[in-house]
């Protein structure tokens, strides 16, 4: 009973965001400075991340090449799969779900326990399309971070499989370029897009309607991390489905 | 004036406001008092429209709250200022965009205009010399006087406060209670304060509202409290032993 009445909530809080709107010049400064704090302030872990992590997939797909027939071309078509695939859309928003969300969850929940809601609302401001609306439009600008994710992906890749002696440069951009499906990008940038909705969504619902103090904020972004987590994970398996099976 | 007709507000079983009704008076300072856990803050939000009554009717003038469109509403929320018990300032703003962001979200005016007006409602508060400095570099009396410029400085009708002096020290907190007092008079606004604080009782209570486990127990002014007969209302009053001293003395003097 209570996970329906929490999704009712969180549908009847998307239809109060985009009802009432704040003043124009207000609403565009806040978009500013959430692109600033959401997207630019993640691209330094995104970069760090995808560039060690698009290496590892490089180095570990050439461990297990052993059999000689195998091309070691392999290498970069594994690497562009995986990254391009999974690990840039799904795994770096699995990622910012920790680091965007409990941002979100615990701003909007301070901004509860502390009363800055109840004066917004008293002030006649929509607090929901205050706070939320410019955190969705923010994040439409979330695929930009994915590009970059699945760029520092494959080079991380090859610097690891060129410069661990595992396969040439030449070997690593055939396979790059290898049965390249460029729908394969579209369906990365599909999800992407749906992922950035519940980044922007889910973390705001959990941080607005939460009560407590300070303790119940901490709870807050927990409970933010484990229901992005999951709708993400779920969305993923659920667009998968539709697009590529 | 805002009239109050027969309110009454539940959260489940439990029946917080049992049928109120009251009228808050223009130009002066209303005070609603009473023990913790007595409705106050729940009564105070139901007249901020932030809690919906379950039944009777809130009045601005002449229009019920109740019959408002989100609107109408919004519209009304615009003539109101609040300060809230934890000064409630926005800690990602400086104490100039805290002050200046009613302006900013209703008026047209041009940012020169609505900093004069920031600087007017700030030195009406006695604060200077703090315009840049965030919420958490000043301290809780002064927060509170940023919260009172900020609740000032749209003109608002009506003015609202919860607590506003609760974790100041004896001196600051009658400071703050005269300034909200005198603002009220220069102002001519409808001033709601919700506290349990004998001394701004005597200070400023113009019109007194007591509430006791969620109904209206007693009203009258600050002088009447003194020599009310109403038991309830005794027992609030001289639960401290600085007024039970008082009170012992005066008898003295009646008797000697």
């Amino acid at each position: 009973m209570k996970y329906l009445s929490d999704i009712g909530s969180y549908f009847l809080m998307l239809k109060k965001t985009f009802s009432r709107p704040t003043k124009t010049s207000v609403i565009r400064e806040l978009i500013f400075k959430e692109i600033d704090e959401l997207i630019i302030n993640s691209l330094g872990i995104v970069a760090f991340i995808s560039f060690f992590v698009g290496g590892v997939v490089a180095i570990q797909t050439a461990l297990n090449i052993n059999n000689p027939l195998i091309p070691k071309y392999l290498v970069g078509y594994a690497t562009r799969q995986s990254v391009v695939l999974e690990f840039a859309p799904t795994f770096i928003s699995i990622i910012m779900a920790g680091k965007m969300g409990a941002f979100i969850t615990s701003s909007i929940g301070s901004m509860r326990v502390t009363e800055q809601i109840d004066a917004l609302e008293v002030m006649g401001i929509n607090p929901l399309n205050y706070l939320v609306f410019p955190k969705i439009v923010a994040l439409l600008f979330y695929p930009f971070v994915i590009v970059i994710s699945m760029f520092l992906g494959i080079v991380g890749g090859w610097v690891a499989a060129v410069y661990g002696n595992f396969t040439s440069s030449e070997a690593f951009i055939t396979g790059l370029q290898e049965d390249f499906i460029p729908f394969h990008v579209l369906y990365a940038f599909i999800k992407t897009t749906l992922f950035a909705f519940i980044l922007a969504t889910v973390p705001s619902w959990q941080g607005f309607y939460m009560k407590g103090g300070a303790l119940e904020v901490g709870k807050a972004s927990t409970n933010s991390f484990v229901w992005t987590s999951v709708l993400i994970i779920l969305t993923n398996y659920i667009v998968t489905s539709l697009l590529l099976s | 004036m805002i009239r109050v007709e027969e309110i009454h507000k539940s959260f489940g079983s439990d029946h917080i406001l049992k049928g109120i009704s009251t009228e808050f008076e223009k130009g002066k300072t209303n005070l609603i008092i009473g023990q913790s856990g007595s409705g106050k803050t729940v009564f105070l939000k139901c007249l901020l429209g932030l809690f919906e009554p379950e039944a009777g009717r809130i009045i601005y003038e002449d229009k019920a709250i109740q019959d408002m469109d989100a609107d109408a509403k919004s519209d009304l929320r615009e003539e109101m200022g609040m300060v809230f018990q934890g000064g409630a300032l926005f800690d990602s703003m400086n104490i100039e965009e805290n002050v200046m962001f009613p302006l900013r979200m209703f008026s047209k005016q041009k940012k020169a205009d609505m900093l004069e007006r920031v600087n007017e409602v700030l030195a009406r508060v006695n604060l200077e010399n703090v315009n840049k400095k965030f919420p958490s570099e000043i301290s809780g009396g002064m927060q509170k006087r940023v919260a009172i410029a900020r609740a000032i400085v749209n003109k608002p009708k009506y003015l609202f406060c919860d607590e506003p002096n609760s974790g100041l020290d004896p001196k600051t907190a009658i400071l703050i209670d005269n300034l909200i007092q005198q603002i009220t008079h220069e102002f001519n606004i409808t001033t709601v304060i919700n506290t349990h604080d004998m001394n701004s009782v005597m200070e400023i209570g113009e019109k007194i509202v007591f509430l006791q486990k969620g109904n209206l127990a007693w009203q009258g002014d600050s002088n009447e409290i003194f020599k009310t007969d109403n038991k309830d209302v005794t027992d609030f009053v001289y639960s401290s032993d600085l007024f039970k001293k008082i009170r012992d003395i005066q008898n003295q003097e009646i008797r000697g």
